[in-house]
């Protein structure tokens, strides 16, 4: 008799706390969320509603926690794959038009009038110190002052630095290659740089000359 | 005398740059409280102030019984609750989506015409003025969204989801940059949006008079050029996104002092 009262009593607590959310489930918030932010934009130049649209590496850290392991490595393995190698294995370009593309941080808003990568800039400096010279940069990126020299670059061409060189081209074209939730734009995937433009940050980051490395 | 000048300047430049990486905070900080003698939002103050009472548009009426949660009328503590549910447009709304409402319902104001008005624009430009006064009349006073009703917990639940949506060109989200403590990008320090005292820097500050383009920027504006800035496409007036994201910092400021209409760079 007393546990069917018990057993009744967690019943009526299961009924009430179920009363009690009246609210959406997370999933059903999820996809009433997306739905209203969809809703709210609209083309402006250049910039079109295409752009809400999410592939898994950018719906997958679109919240306060990270995705599990599983999808991470899956986010990981497919942005490896997406990387294309520089023509004829040339990874390094000048490194001023390097430091050039790094001050610049314009680009694809819809106050700009090309997609065309070569109205773009690169943003580096507004996360990242890079020449110590330059006291306006960003802390949301690490610092790469010395970013060759502390990897004992010499000479970027020597097979011994392949390496560290095809690990930063990959790290440029598709950060997500490394880290699933990076920070950092995709710059070569997402097409905001050309292949010459990032030959020359590469220079400003690894070319023994740079002002990056002395 | 030409040399003294330039090298002087050289010397300026050598220490405001020496300082600007010491402490850009207290740089910044040092340099609102001298202009703060003079910001120029109290002429915007002053605009909205004379608009409210004013009779005006197709009906010729005044927006004196213009409700903005706290009763027909009461503006004083009515900026430091918003965005709020309201009844009558069956919406959670935001300071300025509320006052186009009284505008098109009092005064005879077409409000989706407003909506698509550039910023600082015709009847847009005197929203904003409405805003800075409205914001200005609750200086000092302490946020406290009310999350009572299900469309405002709604709206808290969408505007975080929001903030953390990654997408366009660039992977961004409001995250990116507002997501943790002590970041920055160039110089500029990042508030840290997902709670106090970041909110209360970042969200009880608009509508601001940022002195770099001379302009009067309501909350409404902060949160479009920070998606243009995302890269994303243009958010619409008054929409979803923009007043769900008003709800998130807003209850994320809860108790933060409102310093509205402040100054910024």
């Amino acid at each position: 008799m007393k546990k069917l009262r018990l057993l009744a009593g967690g019943t009526l607590a299961a009924a009430l706390l179920a009363g009690c959310a009246t609210g959406p489930s997370p999933a059903e918030m999820d996809a009433k969320a997306n739905q209203l932010i969809k809703s709210s934009f609209r083309d402006q130049g250049i910039a079109k509603t295409d752009r809400l649209a999410q592939d898994l590496g950018q719906s997958a850290c679109s919240s306060d926690k990270a995705p599990d392991d599983a999808t991470a490595d899956k986010i990981m393995a497919e942005a490896l794959f997406t990387v294309k190698w520089p023509a004829g294995g040339q990874f390094i370009g000048d490194w001023r038009t390097g430091e050039r593309l790094a001050q610049d941080g314009r680009g694809m808003t819809w106050t700009d009038n090309s997609t065309d990568p070569k109205s773009n800039g690169g943003n580096c400096y507004n996360c990242h110190q890079i020449d110590k010279k330059e006291i306006s940069y960003g802390t949301i990126g690490p610092s790469l002052w010395n970013y060759g020299k502390n990897r004992g670059i010499t000479d970027p061409a020597a097979p011994a630095t392949a390496p560290i060189v095809q690990y930063t081209w990959v790290k440029l074209w598709n950060s997500k290659a490394y880290s699933a939730c990076s920070n950092m734009p995709r710059f070569g995937h997402k097409g905001l740089l050309d292949e010459q433009q990032l030959r020359d940050i590469m220079a400003l980051l690894l070319d023994p000359k740079s002002p990056v490395n002395q | 005398m030409r040399t003294r000048t330039l090298i002087g300047l050289a010397t300026l430049a050598l220490c405001t740059g020496a300082q600007a990486q010491k402490s850009t905070a207290d740089g910044i900080a040092e340099y609102r409280k001298m202009l703060e003698d003079g910001n120029p939002a109290e002429l915007f103050e002053a605009k909205g102030e004379a608009l409210w009472s004013q009779k005006r548009g197709p009906k010729n009426a005044s927006l004196e019984k213009c409700d903005l949660g706290q009763g027909p009328g009461v503006v004083k503590g009515a900026f430091v609750t918003l965005p709020r549910y309201f009844p009558d447009t069956q919406r959670v709304q935001d300071l300025e989506s509320r006052l186009v409402t009284c505008m098109a319902t009092l005064q005879g104001f077409d409000a989706a015409e407003i909506a698509k008005t550039p910023f600082g624009r015709g009847e847009m430009a005197n929203v904003t003025a409405l805003a800075t006064w409205i914001a200005a009349s609750s200086r000092g006073m302490r946020f406290n969204l009310p999350q009572g009703n299900a469309a405002e917990r709604e709206s808290y639940e969408v505007g975080k989801r929001a903030f953390f949506y990654r997408g366009g060109t660039h992977d961004f989200s409001c995250a990116s940059c507002h997501g943790e403590e002590g970041k920055r990008i160039r110089l500029q320090d990042l508030p840290n949006l997902t709670k106090n005292p970041g909110d209360g820097i970042g969200f009880a500050a608009w509508p601001a008079y940022r002195v770099s383009n001379g302009q009067m920027w309501s909350m409404q504006l902060r949160l479009n050029d920070c998606f243009r800035q995302q890269r994303f496409p243009y958010p619409g007036f008054g929409s979803e996104v923009t007043i769900a994201l008003a709800t998130y910092m807003g209850v994320n400021a809860k108790g933060a002092e409102s310093i509205a209409p402040a100054i910024k760079r």
